[in-house]
Protein backbone atom coordinates (compact mmCIF):
# COMPACT_ATOMS: atom_id res chain seq x y z
CA UNK A 1 0.00 0.00 0.00
CA UNK A 2 1.44 3.74 -0.86
CA UNK A 3 2.81 5.11 2.14
CA UNK A 4 0.49 8.08 3.58
CA UNK A 5 1.19 11.31 2.55
CA UNK A 6 2.47 10.10 -1.22
CA UNK A 7 0.54 9.95 -4.54
CA UNK A 8 0.65 6.76 -6.23
CA UNK A 9 3.17 8.10 -8.78
CA UNK A 10 5.38 8.81 -5.91
CA UNK A 11 5.44 5.31 -4.87
CA UNK A 12 5.93 3.53 -8.12
CA UNK A 13 8.65 5.96 -8.94
CA UNK A 14 10.03 5.70 -5.71
CA UNK A 15 9.92 1.95 -5.87
CA UNK A 16 11.45 1.85 -9.49
CA UNK A 17 14.75 4.02 -8.48
CA UNK A 18 17.90 2.19 -7.93
CA UNK A 19 20.16 2.56 -4.51
CA UNK A 20 22.94 4.38 -7.00
CA UNK A 21 26.41 5.07 -5.93
CA UNK A 22 25.83 8.62 -7.72
CA UNK A 23 22.72 10.64 -8.78
CA UNK A 24 22.84 10.36 -12.80
CA UNK A 25 19.64 10.51 -13.86
CA UNK A 26 19.83 9.33 -17.71
CA UNK A 27 18.73 6.02 -19.62
CA UNK A 28 22.33 4.84 -19.92
CA UNK A 29 24.66 6.18 -16.69
CA UNK A 30 28.53 6.24 -17.49
CA UNK A 31 29.56 6.32 -14.02
CA UNK A 32 26.75 5.54 -11.45
CA UNK A 33 26.95 2.23 -9.70
CA UNK A 34 23.81 0.16 -9.35
CA UNK A 35 25.36 -1.06 -5.39
CA UNK A 36 21.31 -3.10 -4.89
CA UNK A 37 21.95 -5.28 -8.01
CA UNK A 38 25.40 -6.03 -7.66
CA UNK A 39 25.11 -6.58 -3.64
CA UNK A 40 22.15 -8.66 -4.41
CA UNK A 41 22.87 -10.99 -7.16
CA UNK A 42 26.14 -11.13 -5.91
CA UNK A 43 24.72 -12.31 -2.21
CA UNK A 44 22.80 -14.82 -4.47
CA UNK A 45 25.36 -15.86 -6.77
CA UNK A 46 27.34 -16.63 -3.43
CA UNK A 47 24.10 -18.42 -2.13
CA UNK A 48 24.39 -21.04 -5.14
CA UNK A 49 28.13 -21.61 -5.40
CA UNK A 50 28.05 -22.03 -1.41
CA UNK A 51 25.04 -24.91 -1.78
CA UNK A 52 26.33 -26.27 -4.90
CA UNK A 53 30.19 -26.93 -3.25
CA UNK A 54 28.46 -27.99 -0.03
CA UNK A 55 26.96 -30.88 -2.53
CA UNK A 56 29.63 -31.25 -4.61
CA UNK A 57 32.02 -31.99 -1.41
CA UNK A 58 29.72 -34.65 0.27
CA UNK A 59 29.04 -36.01 -3.03
CA UNK A 60 29.64 -39.56 -3.26
CA UNK A 61 28.88 -42.23 -5.95
CA UNK A 62 26.44 -44.27 -3.21
CA UNK A 63 23.45 -43.42 -2.11
CA UNK A 64 22.80 -39.96 -2.40
CA UNK A 65 21.35 -37.26 0.03
CA UNK A 66 18.50 -35.03 -0.05
CA UNK A 67 20.49 -32.05 -1.32
CA UNK A 68 22.47 -33.96 -3.36
CA UNK A 69 19.62 -35.57 -5.23
CA UNK A 70 18.13 -32.08 -5.55
CA UNK A 71 21.78 -30.73 -7.27
CA UNK A 72 22.44 -34.08 -9.06
CA UNK A 73 18.46 -33.49 -10.87
CA UNK A 74 19.71 -29.67 -11.66
CA UNK A 75 22.85 -30.77 -12.96
CA UNK A 76 21.43 -33.55 -14.84
CA UNK A 77 18.96 -31.72 -16.44
CA UNK A 78 21.10 -28.90 -17.43
CA UNK A 79 24.10 -31.47 -18.94
CA UNK A 80 21.20 -33.09 -20.81
CA UNK A 81 19.77 -29.75 -22.20
CA UNK A 82 23.45 -28.84 -23.51
CA UNK A 83 24.40 -32.58 -24.65
CA UNK A 84 21.36 -32.00 -26.96
CA UNK A 85 22.17 -29.27 -29.36
CA UNK A 86 26.12 -28.47 -28.00
CA UNK A 87 28.44 -31.26 -30.06
CA UNK A 88 31.71 -30.67 -28.68
CA UNK A 89 33.09 -30.38 -25.19
CA UNK A 90 31.13 -29.61 -22.47
CA UNK A 91 34.00 -28.77 -19.67
CA UNK A 92 32.67 -25.35 -20.29
CA UNK A 93 29.58 -24.77 -21.35
CA UNK A 94 27.89 -26.97 -19.04
CA UNK A 95 28.84 -24.86 -16.42
CA UNK A 96 27.78 -21.99 -17.81
CA UNK A 97 24.62 -23.00 -18.47
CA UNK A 98 24.25 -24.56 -14.93
CA UNK A 99 25.63 -20.67 -13.75
CA UNK A 100 23.29 -19.08 -15.62
CA UNK A 101 19.97 -21.07 -15.51
CA UNK A 102 20.60 -21.22 -11.63
CA UNK A 103 21.44 -17.73 -11.00
CA UNK A 104 19.03 -15.86 -13.23
CA UNK A 105 16.34 -18.36 -11.39
CA UNK A 106 17.35 -16.93 -8.33
CA UNK A 107 17.48 -13.23 -9.85
CA UNK A 108 13.91 -13.83 -10.67
CA UNK A 109 12.59 -15.40 -7.48
CA UNK A 110 13.58 -12.25 -5.52
CA UNK A 111 10.16 -11.20 -7.72
CA UNK A 112 8.26 -13.47 -5.34
CA UNK A 113 9.39 -11.13 -1.56
CA UNK A 114 6.68 -8.73 -0.93
CA UNK A 115 7.81 -5.92 -2.77
CA UNK A 116 7.85 -3.48 0.27
CA UNK A 117 9.13 -6.07 2.32
CA UNK A 118 13.03 -4.91 1.74
CA UNK A 119 12.42 -1.72 1.27
CA UNK A 120 10.46 -0.69 4.53
CA UNK A 121 13.50 -2.73 6.14
CA UNK A 122 15.75 -0.87 4.03
CA UNK A 123 14.24 2.79 4.65
CA UNK A 124 14.10 1.83 8.57
CA UNK A 125 17.99 0.72 8.19
CA UNK A 126 18.56 4.51 6.76
CA UNK A 127 16.28 6.14 9.57
CA UNK A 128 18.33 4.04 12.36
CA UNK A 129 21.75 5.64 10.85
CA UNK A 130 20.63 8.99 10.71
CA UNK A 131 20.05 9.31 7.28
CA UNK A 132 15.89 10.54 5.51
CA UNK A 133 13.88 7.13 4.81
CA UNK A 134 12.71 9.17 2.00
CA UNK A 135 16.24 8.90 0.07
CA UNK A 136 16.31 5.22 0.66
CA UNK A 137 16.14 3.45 -2.67
CA UNK A 138 16.61 -0.23 -3.51
CA UNK A 139 15.32 -2.54 -5.98
CA UNK A 140 15.16 -6.69 -4.73
CA UNK A 141 15.25 -8.06 -8.80
CA UNK A 142 18.62 -7.81 -10.28
CA UNK A 143 16.76 -9.13 -13.57
CA UNK A 144 14.47 -6.06 -13.54
CA UNK A 145 17.57 -3.89 -13.86
CA UNK A 146 19.25 -3.73 -17.56
CA UNK A 147 22.60 -3.67 -16.30
CA UNK A 148 22.17 -7.09 -14.82
CA UNK A 149 20.57 -8.71 -18.03
CA UNK A 150 22.78 -6.96 -20.70
CA UNK A 151 25.86 -7.68 -17.77
CA UNK A 152 24.37 -11.74 -19.10
CA UNK A 153 24.03 -11.30 -22.33
CA UNK A 154 27.21 -9.47 -23.62
CA UNK A 155 28.86 -12.26 -21.54
CA UNK A 156 27.79 -14.65 -23.97
CA UNK A 157 27.92 -12.35 -27.18
CA UNK A 158 31.34 -12.65 -25.99
CA UNK A 159 31.97 -16.26 -25.36
CA UNK A 160 29.65 -16.77 -29.01
CA UNK A 161 33.06 -14.80 -30.73
CA UNK A 162 35.19 -17.33 -28.70
CA UNK A 163 33.56 -19.89 -29.77
CA UNK A 164 32.91 -18.92 -33.51
CA UNK A 165 36.89 -18.22 -33.36
CA UNK A 166 37.18 -21.84 -32.11
CA UNK A 167 34.97 -23.76 -34.33
CA UNK A 168 35.34 -22.04 -37.47
CA UNK A 169 38.96 -20.29 -36.85
CA UNK A 170 38.86 -15.83 -37.83
CA UNK A 171 39.19 -16.43 -41.37
CA UNK A 172 36.49 -18.95 -41.34
CA UNK A 173 33.80 -16.64 -38.95
CA UNK A 174 35.21 -13.72 -41.61
CA UNK A 175 34.58 -15.45 -44.63
CA UNK A 176 30.96 -16.82 -43.56
CA UNK A 177 29.67 -13.37 -42.48
CA UNK A 178 30.72 -11.97 -46.13
CA UNK A 179 29.19 -14.95 -47.61
CA UNK A 180 26.03 -16.67 -45.90
CA UNK A 181 24.06 -16.76 -46.09
CA UNK A 182 23.07 -15.64 -50.26
CA UNK A 183 26.48 -16.48 -51.36
CA UNK A 184 29.34 -14.17 -52.45
CA UNK A 185 27.70 -12.19 -54.75
CA UNK A 186 25.08 -10.67 -52.47
CA UNK A 187 27.67 -9.50 -50.02
CA UNK A 188 26.23 -6.48 -49.14
CA UNK A 189 22.89 -8.27 -47.97
CA UNK A 190 25.00 -10.83 -46.44
CA UNK A 191 26.78 -8.33 -44.15
CA UNK A 192 23.75 -6.53 -43.05
CA UNK A 193 21.83 -9.39 -42.27
CA UNK A 194 24.75 -10.88 -40.25
CA UNK A 195 25.59 -7.82 -38.63
CA UNK A 196 21.31 -7.47 -37.85
CA UNK A 197 21.38 -10.98 -36.49
CA UNK A 198 24.68 -10.77 -34.02
CA UNK A 199 23.34 -7.99 -32.67
CA UNK A 200 20.07 -8.96 -32.08
CA UNK A 201 21.40 -11.94 -30.12
CA UNK A 202 22.46 -10.14 -27.14
CA UNK A 203 19.71 -7.86 -27.35
CA UNK A 204 16.88 -10.02 -27.41
CA UNK A 205 18.30 -12.01 -24.49
CA UNK A 206 18.72 -9.22 -22.66
CA UNK A 207 15.25 -7.53 -23.08
CA UNK A 208 13.19 -10.28 -22.61
CA UNK A 209 14.03 -11.46 -19.68
CA UNK A 210 14.49 -7.45 -18.64
CA UNK A 211 11.19 -6.82 -19.95
CA UNK A 212 9.44 -9.68 -18.26
CA UNK A 213 10.50 -9.54 -14.85
CA UNK A 214 10.35 -5.65 -14.45
CA UNK A 215 6.90 -5.74 -16.03
CA UNK A 216 6.51 -8.50 -12.96
CA UNK A 217 7.58 -6.21 -10.36
CA UNK A 218 5.86 -3.03 -11.82
CA UNK A 219 2.33 -5.30 -11.68
CA UNK A 220 3.20 -6.42 -8.16
CA UNK A 221 3.27 -3.05 -6.92
CA UNK A 222 0.14 -2.09 -8.56
CA UNK A 223 -1.07 -4.46 -6.78
CA UNK A 224 0.73 -3.26 -3.66
CA UNK A 225 -1.38 -0.07 -4.04
CA UNK A 226 -4.79 -2.02 -3.99
CA UNK A 227 -6.36 -1.45 -0.41
CA UNK A 228 -5.27 -4.36 1.74
CA UNK A 229 -8.60 -6.41 1.24
CA UNK A 230 -8.60 -6.23 -2.63
CA UNK A 231 -4.58 -7.25 -2.96
CA UNK A 232 -5.05 -11.67 -1.75
CA UNK A 233 -6.87 -12.93 -5.05
CA UNK A 234 -4.35 -10.16 -7.82
CA UNK A 235 -1.58 -10.71 -5.52
CA UNK A 236 -1.86 -14.43 -4.96
CA UNK A 237 -2.66 -14.68 -8.95
CA UNK A 238 0.25 -12.75 -10.59
CA UNK A 239 2.55 -14.99 -7.85
CA UNK A 240 1.31 -18.36 -9.21
CA UNK A 241 1.61 -17.11 -12.34
CA UNK A 242 4.82 -15.29 -12.00
CA UNK A 243 6.53 -19.23 -10.26
CA UNK A 244 5.93 -19.66 -14.11
CA UNK A 245 7.74 -16.53 -15.56
CA UNK A 246 10.34 -17.64 -12.67
CA UNK A 247 11.47 -21.19 -14.16
CA UNK A 248 10.98 -20.68 -17.99
CA UNK A 249 12.86 -17.21 -18.33
CA UNK A 250 15.77 -18.86 -16.70
CA UNK A 251 15.13 -21.57 -18.81
CA UNK A 252 15.17 -19.62 -21.86
CA UNK A 253 18.16 -17.80 -21.12
CA UNK A 254 20.02 -20.83 -20.57
CA UNK A 255 19.00 -23.20 -23.48
CA UNK A 256 19.16 -19.92 -25.89
CA UNK A 257 22.73 -19.83 -24.82
CA UNK A 258 23.38 -23.09 -25.63
CA UNK A 259 21.69 -22.88 -29.04
CA UNK A 260 23.85 -19.72 -29.67
CA UNK A 261 27.15 -21.25 -28.84
CA UNK A 262 26.79 -24.50 -30.85
CA UNK A 263 25.50 -22.35 -33.67
CA UNK A 264 28.88 -20.56 -32.79
CA UNK A 265 30.89 -23.65 -33.14
CA UNK A 266 29.53 -25.99 -35.89
CA UNK A 267 30.23 -25.21 -39.62
CA UNK A 268 27.26 -24.41 -41.39
CA UNK B 1 14.71 2.60 -15.61
CA UNK B 2 18.62 3.04 -16.25
CA UNK B 3 21.54 0.80 -17.85
CA UNK B 4 24.33 1.40 -15.82
CA UNK B 5 28.09 0.64 -17.82
CA UNK B 6 29.72 0.55 -14.52
CA UNK B 7 27.44 -2.00 -13.36
CA UNK B 8 27.24 -3.74 -16.47
CA UNK B 9 30.95 -4.72 -16.37
CA UNK B 10 31.15 -5.49 -12.86
CA UNK B 11 28.66 -8.08 -13.05
CA UNK B 12 30.21 -9.52 -15.97
CA UNK B 13 33.09 -9.48 -14.27
CA UNK B 14 31.36 -11.17 -11.09
CA UNK B 15 29.90 -13.41 -13.57
CA UNK B 16 32.32 -15.03 -14.82
CA UNK B 17 34.34 -15.53 -11.98
CA UNK B 18 31.10 -17.66 -10.71
CA UNK B 19 31.19 -19.75 -14.21
CA UNK B 20 34.95 -20.05 -13.26
CA UNK B 21 33.99 -21.24 -9.28
CA UNK B 22 31.06 -23.90 -10.91
CA UNK B 23 33.50 -24.84 -13.86
CA UNK B 24 36.08 -25.73 -11.59
CA UNK B 25 34.89 -26.72 -7.75
CA UNK B 26 31.03 -27.81 -8.43
CA UNK B 27 30.75 -29.33 -11.46
CA UNK B 28 33.28 -32.27 -11.80
CA UNK B 29 32.37 -33.74 -8.24
CA UNK B 30 28.73 -34.15 -8.76
CA UNK B 31 29.44 -35.11 -12.53
CA UNK B 32 31.84 -37.82 -11.52
CA UNK B 33 29.77 -39.04 -8.90
CA UNK B 34 26.85 -39.51 -10.87
CA UNK B 35 29.31 -41.60 -13.87
CA UNK B 36 30.86 -43.59 -10.71
CA UNK B 37 27.18 -44.42 -9.22
CA UNK B 38 26.09 -45.01 -13.21
CA UNK B 39 29.00 -47.86 -13.58
CA UNK B 40 28.42 -48.79 -10.11
CA UNK B 41 24.46 -49.67 -11.03
CA UNK B 42 25.68 -51.09 -14.37
CA UNK B 43 28.10 -53.49 -12.51
CA UNK B 44 25.20 -54.27 -9.95
CA UNK B 45 23.18 -55.34 -12.80
CA UNK B 46 25.83 -57.60 -14.35
CA UNK B 47 26.11 -59.23 -11.15
CA UNK B 48 22.84 -59.81 -10.34
CA UNK B 49 22.32 -61.54 -14.04
CA UNK B 50 25.37 -63.10 -13.88
CA UNK B 51 23.74 -64.90 -10.21
CA UNK B 52 20.80 -65.62 -11.30
CA UNK B 53 22.46 -67.34 -14.12
CA UNK B 54 24.92 -69.47 -12.67
CA UNK B 55 21.74 -69.98 -10.04
CA UNK B 56 20.05 -71.49 -13.23
CA UNK B 57 22.85 -73.42 -13.86
CA UNK B 58 23.02 -75.08 -10.21
CA UNK B 59 19.13 -76.15 -10.30
CA UNK B 60 19.67 -77.58 -13.65
CA UNK B 61 22.94 -79.19 -12.68
CA UNK B 62 21.08 -80.39 -8.94
CA UNK B 63 18.32 -82.17 -11.19
CA UNK B 64 20.63 -83.82 -12.89
CA UNK B 65 22.30 -84.98 -10.25
CA UNK B 66 19.18 -86.16 -8.38
CA UNK B 67 17.94 -88.09 -11.35
CA UNK B 68 20.99 -89.73 -11.79
CA UNK B 69 20.85 -90.98 -8.24
CA UNK B 70 17.58 -92.15 -9.14
CA UNK B 71 19.00 -94.47 -11.50
CA UNK B 72 21.62 -95.69 -9.32
CA UNK B 73 19.41 -96.33 -6.43
CA UNK B 74 16.96 -98.27 -8.74
CA UNK B 75 20.05 -100.34 -10.04
CA UNK B 76 21.51 -100.73 -7.02
CA UNK B 77 17.78 -101.71 -5.36
CA UNK B 78 17.61 -104.64 -8.60
CA UNK B 79 21.07 -105.64 -7.44
CA UNK B 80 20.40 -106.33 -4.08
CA UNK B 81 17.23 -108.04 -5.08
CA UNK B 82 18.97 -110.33 -7.37
CA UNK B 83 21.45 -111.21 -4.98
CA UNK B 84 18.87 -111.83 -2.51
CA UNK B 85 17.41 -114.57 -5.17
CA UNK B 86 20.71 -115.71 -5.66
CA UNK B 87 21.16 -116.38 -1.77
CA UNK B 88 17.86 -118.14 -1.13
CA UNK B 89 18.58 -120.49 -4.23
CA UNK B 90 21.63 -121.21 -3.26
CA UNK B 91 20.32 -121.91 0.33
CA UNK B 92 17.58 -123.90 -1.14
CA UNK B 93 19.88 -126.07 -3.25
CA UNK B 94 22.36 -126.71 -0.21
CA UNK B 95 19.27 -127.81 2.19
CA UNK B 96 17.90 -130.08 -1.00
CA UNK B 97 21.55 -131.25 -0.78
CA UNK B 98 21.98 -131.75 2.29
CA UNK B 99 18.51 -133.01 2.90
CA UNK B 100 19.35 -135.41 0.27
CA UNK B 101 21.96 -136.75 2.00
CA UNK B 102 20.64 -137.34 5.45
CA UNK B 103 18.07 -139.45 3.44
CA UNK B 104 20.15 -141.81 1.58
CA UNK B 105 22.80 -142.12 4.89
CA UNK B 106 19.12 -142.89 6.72
CA UNK B 107 18.47 -145.81 3.73
CA UNK B 108 21.90 -146.80 3.95
CA UNK B 109 21.41 -147.43 7.34
CA UNK B 110 18.10 -148.85 6.99
CA UNK B 111 20.01 -151.56 4.82
CA UNK B 112 22.55 -152.54 6.99
CA UNK B 113 19.86 -153.00 9.68
CA UNK B 114 18.35 -154.83 7.26
CA UNK B 115 20.92 -156.83 6.63
CA UNK B 116 22.34 -157.37 10.05
CA UNK B 117 18.51 -158.55 10.83
CA UNK B 118 18.63 -161.11 8.09
CA UNK B 119 21.67 -162.03 9.17
CA UNK B 120 20.45 -162.24 12.43
CA UNK B 121 17.22 -164.23 11.57
CA UNK B 122 19.13 -166.75 9.44
CA UNK B 123 21.34 -167.64 12.17
CA UNK B 124 18.41 -168.47 14.06
CA UNK B 125 16.61 -170.10 11.45
CA UNK B 126 19.73 -172.37 11.42
CA UNK B 127 19.74 -172.51 14.64
CA UNK B 128 16.14 -173.67 14.94
CA UNK B 129 16.12 -175.76 12.28
CA UNK B 130 18.96 -177.83 14.22
CA UNK B 131 16.75 -177.95 17.10
CA UNK B 132 14.11 -178.61 15.04
CA UNK B 133 15.68 -181.82 13.53
CA UNK B 134 17.15 -183.10 16.46
CA UNK B 135 13.51 -183.16 18.15
CA UNK B 136 12.43 -184.80 14.88
CA UNK B 137 15.24 -187.40 14.86
CA UNK B 138 15.22 -187.67 18.83
CA UNK B 139 18.54 -188.19 18.90
CA UNK B 140 22.04 -186.37 18.97
CA UNK B 141 23.11 -185.35 16.52
CA UNK B 142 27.00 -184.48 16.41
CA UNK B 143 26.96 -180.53 15.70
CA UNK B 144 30.53 -180.99 14.56
CA UNK B 145 30.49 -183.27 12.04
CA UNK B 146 27.36 -181.72 10.67
CA UNK B 147 28.26 -178.19 11.08
CA UNK B 148 28.69 -177.78 7.61
CA UNK B 149 25.09 -179.05 6.40
CA UNK B 150 23.53 -176.95 8.57
CA UNK B 151 25.71 -174.01 7.78
CA UNK B 152 24.83 -174.81 3.89
CA UNK B 153 21.39 -175.14 5.13
CA UNK B 154 21.68 -171.93 6.73
CA UNK B 155 23.06 -169.91 3.49
CA UNK B 156 19.92 -171.26 1.31
CA UNK B 157 17.20 -170.00 4.02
Amino acid sequence: MAEAGHSPAEYVTHHLRHWSSGSDSGFISLSDWHLDTLIISTLLGIAFLTLFRIAAVRATSGVPGKLQNFVEVLIDFVDNSVKDSFHGVRTFVAPLALTIFVWVFLWNAMDLLPVDLIPKLWAAGHAAAGHDPAHAYIRVVPSADMSATFALSISVFLLIFVYSFKGKGVGGYFKEFLTHPFGPWLLPFNVILNFVETLARPLSLALRLFGNLYAGELIFILIALLPWWAQVVPGLGWALFHILVITLQAFIFMTLTIVYLSMAHEHH
Amino acid sequence: MQASIPSIVGQMIVFFLFVFITMKYIWPPITKALEERRTKIAEGLAAAEKGARSLQDASLKSEEALKEARVQAQDILAAANKQAAQLVEQAKGTAQAEAERIVARAHEEVQREVAHAREELRKQVGELAVAGAAKILKREIDTKAHADVLNELAAKI
